[in-house]
């Protein structure tokens, strides 16, 4: 074995490897596993009536589908404006470009703020939709909102490099095969893109998840409505509930786990699909 | 279907990359754009698929203006120089493609879209390779399976961009031949781009030979590379020696030197006497006079002597210019007949000369 090491052409494997270990095992390991020792230190019908209590499920309900549709919402806005920030030349194109990293560098109290102050009834944008019946501040709407602004540059960001990739010529040559714009694009370009989206998707989903800054303030915390899971776990421990904490801390840590781990097995299907070989059937 | 190309300007910023052109390209030939980088042939090319637009001018299609038509419409295979396979599909749905966005009530049945695939990847010889997809591939095979692609849509006009520029030598020699076969067989029309005056002297039917966006000769590979009608046309096509100097009667006067006109061939009457002229020789159209004292012929001294096969290549510089390099193919055997060594003083006699006015 040393042996086997001392002719590796790039020297210093073990080191680190070793590294790496010590390091990740510090930083996101042990602090997660801590989550799950600390979570059983319960009993399993305690830990139960913790996690299934309806106020919890409902905060369950709120954070993961206000999260799975603001990141939908970034897919799809994000998209487009990668394809403007790639394909067009415009004035002030640089300074668009710049601002897309704003929800990565503000941070989310001030976003919150700001958001929060927009959208109430009586702020700028919230007083345009008050005459209309809609409340968006304090709602799940506002939640939704708030998740939207901050996963944006994770899907323009990674979109916007493999769009750049993306020679022209592979649309000239369906058009030149009769393609239409639309076909050109959901045929031949949109595959191309997909892996890209989804780990841009993935990355807003998680953000999403777990942010709690930017939207304690515009969300209103009604409990049943438009309480996130984040915010639970905050109040449990100011009542010095460790355990019970832990206990929602743990489910959310299993689900989006569990949803990252499906999202990476879509990404790599998706990558890897040119490389595999199709059945017996062609068509 | 032919094509025509009339009057067609193209201006990129500040840059003139056509200057009003004017082509035929007749019916089932193959034709070769020539150039070096930069002459407006791509350019020439995608106008004509309707992947650019141009300034000003027309294209006609079998006589029938297409410079309005949209490129999808123009029914024109197009091959892109780094092949723009769709790297997500199987070669099959790559050559399906064309077929397959095909507006519903024009669409062939599955079957139909099946058999012809087969067909087409029969016709390119890999249709043992429908299931894999473009990176499994070498560069050679791609190449065919985009001419594949490019043919399952029935077009009028098959249009090739530098279609072997990267490719290495050894596969370019066979896709070459094998495209030469495959356009006999077809007898589609066909404008291929290249800047390799091998390429196109091997493949084509006829050379359209370009520079600095405009056209500077049009004809057959023998003709042009016989008959080259500008300075450029012969530099570009093949060796060759250049000389600067004066006209005289019955020779060019490189500085004192008087490079005498073959007896055999005609003279030159539109040229001035005593005006400046560039006049070109090949190396095989070169001869060795080993008579330094010799009345006529361009004195120089032989450099190097390069015999290796049934020809041999000798490098001379001029006697008192030595920058000025000539290059002169005599038969090997010669080299010992004429008892030529390297440092040796010589003349050089034409056999063949062709004559330019400078400028």
């Amino acid at each position: 074995m040393a042996q086997t090491v001392g002719k590796r052409v790039l020297p210093g494997f073990g080191l680190s490897l070793g590294y790496t270990l010590v390091y990740l095992s510090l930083i996101v390991l042990i602090p997660l596993s801590a989550v799950f020792i600390n979570a059983a230190s319960m009993q399993w019908s305690e830990f139960w009536q913790v996690v299934s209590s309806p106020q919890v499920v409902a905060s369950y309900r709120v954070s993961f589908l206000t999260s799975l549709l603001a990141a939908l919402i970034n897919s799809f806005f994000g998209l487009l404006l990668a394809w403007s920030l790639v394909r067009y030349n415009f004035f002030g194109k640089r300074l668009v470009d710049a601002l897309i990293d704003l929800p990565f560098a503000l941070p989310t109290a001030v976003a919150g703020i700001t958001l929060s102050a927009l959208y109430a009834k009586n702020g700028w944008i919230g007083s345009l939709f008050a005459p209309l019946g809609i409340k968006l501040a304090f709602t799940p709407l506002g939640i939704l909102i708030a998740l939207t602004f901050i996963g944006l540059p994770f899907v323009v960001r990674t979109i916007q490099p493999v769009l750049q990739e993306l020679s022209l010529e592979f649309e000239e040559a369906a058009a030149t095969l009769g393609a239409s714009r639309w076909q050109a694009f959901s045929r031949v370009v949109l595959p191309a893109l997909l892996p890209a989206m989804l780990t841009g998707f993935a990355l807003a989903f998680a953000r999403a998840v777990g942010e709690y800054g930017s939207v304690i303030f515009i969300a209103g915390n009604v409990p049943m409505v438009s309480e996130i899971t984040p915010l639970l776990i905050i109040t449990r421990l100011e009542q010095f509930d460790v355990a019970g904490a832990t206990a929602i801390a743990t489910v959310m840590l299993i689900v989006s786990f569990s949803l990252l781990l499906i999202i990476n097995g879509l990404q790599h299907w998706a990558s890897n699909r040119k490389r595999y070989l199709t059945g017996e059937d062609l068509a | 279907m032919s094509i025509q190309v009339k009057n067609i300007n193209k201006r990129f910023s500040n840059f003139q990359a056509l200057n009003d052109i004017s082509l035929d390209f007749p019916t089932g030939k193959l034709v070769a754009l020539l150039g070096p980088s930069g002459c407006g042939k791509t350019t020439l090319l995608r106008i004509i698929a309707g992947l650019e637009t141009a300034d000003s001018g027309q294209i006609l299609l079998e006589g029938a203006d297409a410079s309005n038509l949209h490129v999808r419409e123009r029914q024109i295979g197009f091959m892109f120089q780094h092949y723009a396979l769709f790297q997500h599909m199987s070669v099959f749905e790559n050559v399906a493609f064309g077929l397959r966005v095909k507006p519903k009530n024009e669409r062939p049945s599955e079957a139909a879209i099946r058999q012809r695939v087969t067909e087409l990847l029969e016709l390119v010889q890999l249709g043992n390779l429908a299931k894999r997809y473009p990176s499994q591939l070498s560069g050679g095979q791609r190449q065919r399976i985009a001419l594949a692609r490019a043919l399952a849509v029935n077009p009028r006009v098959l249009l090739l961009d530098e279609p072997f520029g990267a490719l290495d030598a050894k596969v370019r020699k066979e896709l070459r031949r094998w495209l030469r076969q495959l356009h006999d067989e077809l007898h589609i029309t066909s404008i291929f781009v290249t800047h390799d005056q091998e390429e196109a002297l091997e493949v084509a039917d006829e050379i359209v030979l370009m520079n600095k966006g405009q056209v500077e000769q049009v004809g057959s590979p023998l003709e042009v590379f016989r008959h080259p009608a500008t300075p450029f046309a012969f530099n570009f096509l093949g060796t060759a020696n250049r000389f600067d100097g004066k006209w005289a009667r019955s020779g060019v006067l490189v500085s004192e030197d008087l490079l005498p006109l073959p007896p055999t061939q005609a003279i030159h009457t539109h040229l001035a006497e005593g005006g400046d002229v560039i006049a070109f020789a090949r190396p095989h159209d070169l001869q060795i006079e080993t008579n330094f004292e010799a009345a006529q012929g361009v004195r120089a001294k032989i450099s190097r002597i390069l015999a290796f096969g049934p020809m041999a290549r000798v490098e001379l510089s001029h006697a008192t210019q030595p920058e000025t390099y000539y290059e002169v193919d005599v038969p090997a055997l010669s080299i010992a007949s004429l008892n030529l060594h390297e440092g040796q003083a010589v003349r050089l006699r034409p056999s063949q000369l062709q004559v330019f006015p400078a400028g």
